[in-house]
C-alpha cells in the first residue's frame, strides 16, 4: 500500500520530462525516463520520483487520507516503460517521428494521471485481456 | 527546439485533457439497460447474484485503483439498504462473463433487479447517491419512516 499522492507526483514529474523529450527530441532523455519507469515498475520503493516525494514533499504534507494498492501503479509504470523504450529506439535509431509518437502516448498517459488521477493503462487492461486472453482453462488431470 | 515535437506534445496534451474531462463527467453514471436479456440469467446466478435481491454486481481487477472506492460505496449501500446485495467479481478470472456481459473497463457495476435482470450499468466509480438512486426504483415500495 502506498500514499496515492506519491504516484501522482511522479506522474507530474514524468509529464514534464516527456514534454522535454518531445521539445528536445533527445533519445538519451527518453532512455533516462525509460530507466525510471523500469526501476519503478520492478521496485516501486526505489522509484526515484517516489523517493523525491517521500523525502522532500511527504514530510511537509499531512498524512494521506487513504492508501492505494501498488499493483495498479506497477502496471502503469510497466506500460510507461514500453512507450518510453519505443521512443528511445525511435530517436536513437534515426526515426524521430516514431520516437515522438511513442513519447506522446507516454506524455498523454502521465498527464491524465497527474491532472485527473486517471490510470489509462489500468483502464485499458481489461480490454486488452478481453481481446487476447482466453478464459482460464479448467485443470485437467495429466494422463 | 523540435517543431514536430512541439506540435505532437500539444496534440497529446489536448487529447488527454478532452479524454479526462469526458471521463470524469461519465464516471459512475448509471445508464439504464433498455432490453433486459433473459439469456444471462444462469450466468448471473453462476457469478453469485442472489435471487430475490437487487444486486450491485461489481467487476474489478487488480490493476484498478477506483475499484476500491467502488467496493466501499457498493458494500455500504448493501449494508444500509435492505434488499440490496453487493457481489464483486474478479474480471480477469471470469473473462467468459466479461465477454458475455460486454464489460470493457473496471470498475463496471451492473445493477441487477430482484428478477435477475440487468436494469442498469455504471462504468467508473459511482457515488453513494448514484448507487442509491439506481437501486431505489427497483426496490419494493417500503413504508416511509418519515415522521409526520
Amino acid at each position: 500500500m502506498t500514499d496515492p499522492r506519491g504516484p501522482r507526483f511522479a506522474a507530474a514529474v514524468t509529464t514534464v520530462v516527456m514534454v522535454a523529450v518531445l521539445l528536445t527530441g533527445s533519445g538519451w532523455l527518453a532512455l533516462a525516463q525509460a530507466a525510471v519507469f523500469a526501476l519503478t515498475a520492478a521496485q516501486p520503493r526505489l522509484g526515484p520520483y517516489g523517493l523525491l516525494f517521500r523525502t522532500l514533499l511527504a514530510p511537509r504534507l499531512g498524512r494521506p487520507a487513504e492508501l492505494e494498492p501498488l499493483a495498479p501503479v506497477r502496471f502503469a509504470q510497466a506500460v510507461g516503460f514500453v512507450f518510453a523504450a519505443v521512443a528511445t529506439l525511435g530517436y536513437l535509431l534515426g526515426s524521430p517521428l516514431t520516437g515522438a509518437i511513442a513519447a506522446a502516448f507516454a506524455l498523454a498517459a502521465a498527464f491524465l494521471n497527474a491532472a485527473f488521477g486517471l490510470c489509462l493503462g489500468c483502464e485499458l487492461f481489461l480490454a486488452y485481456r478481453r481481446l487476447t486472453g482466453r478464459p482460464l482453462a479448467a485443470r485437467v488431470p495429466t494422463s | 527546439m523540435d517543431q514536430t515535437g512541439l506540435i505532437v506534445a500539444g496534440v497529446a496534451l489536448l487529447a488527454a485533457t478532452a479524454y479526462g474531462v469526458v471521463h470524469r463527467r461519465r464516471a459512475g453514471r448509471v445508464r439504464a439497460v433498455s432490453a433486459p436479456d433473459d439469456l444471462v440469467l444462469p450466468l448471473l446466478a453462476d457469478l453469485g447474484v442472489p435471487p430475490g435481491q437487487v444486486t450491485l454486481l461489481q467487476f474489478s481487477s487488480a490493476f484498478c485503483a477506483p475499484c476500491r472506492a467502488t467496493r466501499v460505496v457498493c458494500a455500504e449501500a448493501a449494508r444500509t439498504t435492505p434488499g440490496v446485495a453487493h457481489v464483486e467479481v474478479d474480471a480477469e478470472h471470469r473473462l467468459d462473463a466479461v465477454r458475455a456481459l460486454d464489460i470493457w473497463k473496471t470498475p463496471t457495476v451492473l445493477i441487477v433487479d430482484a428478477q435477475g435482470r440487468i436494469a442498469g450499468r455504471a462504468q467508473g466509480a459511482p457515488t453513494r447517491a448514484q448507487v442509491l438512486a439506481a437501486v431505489a426504483p427497483l426496490l419494493p415500495a417500503a413504508p416511509t419512516e418519515e415522521k409526520a
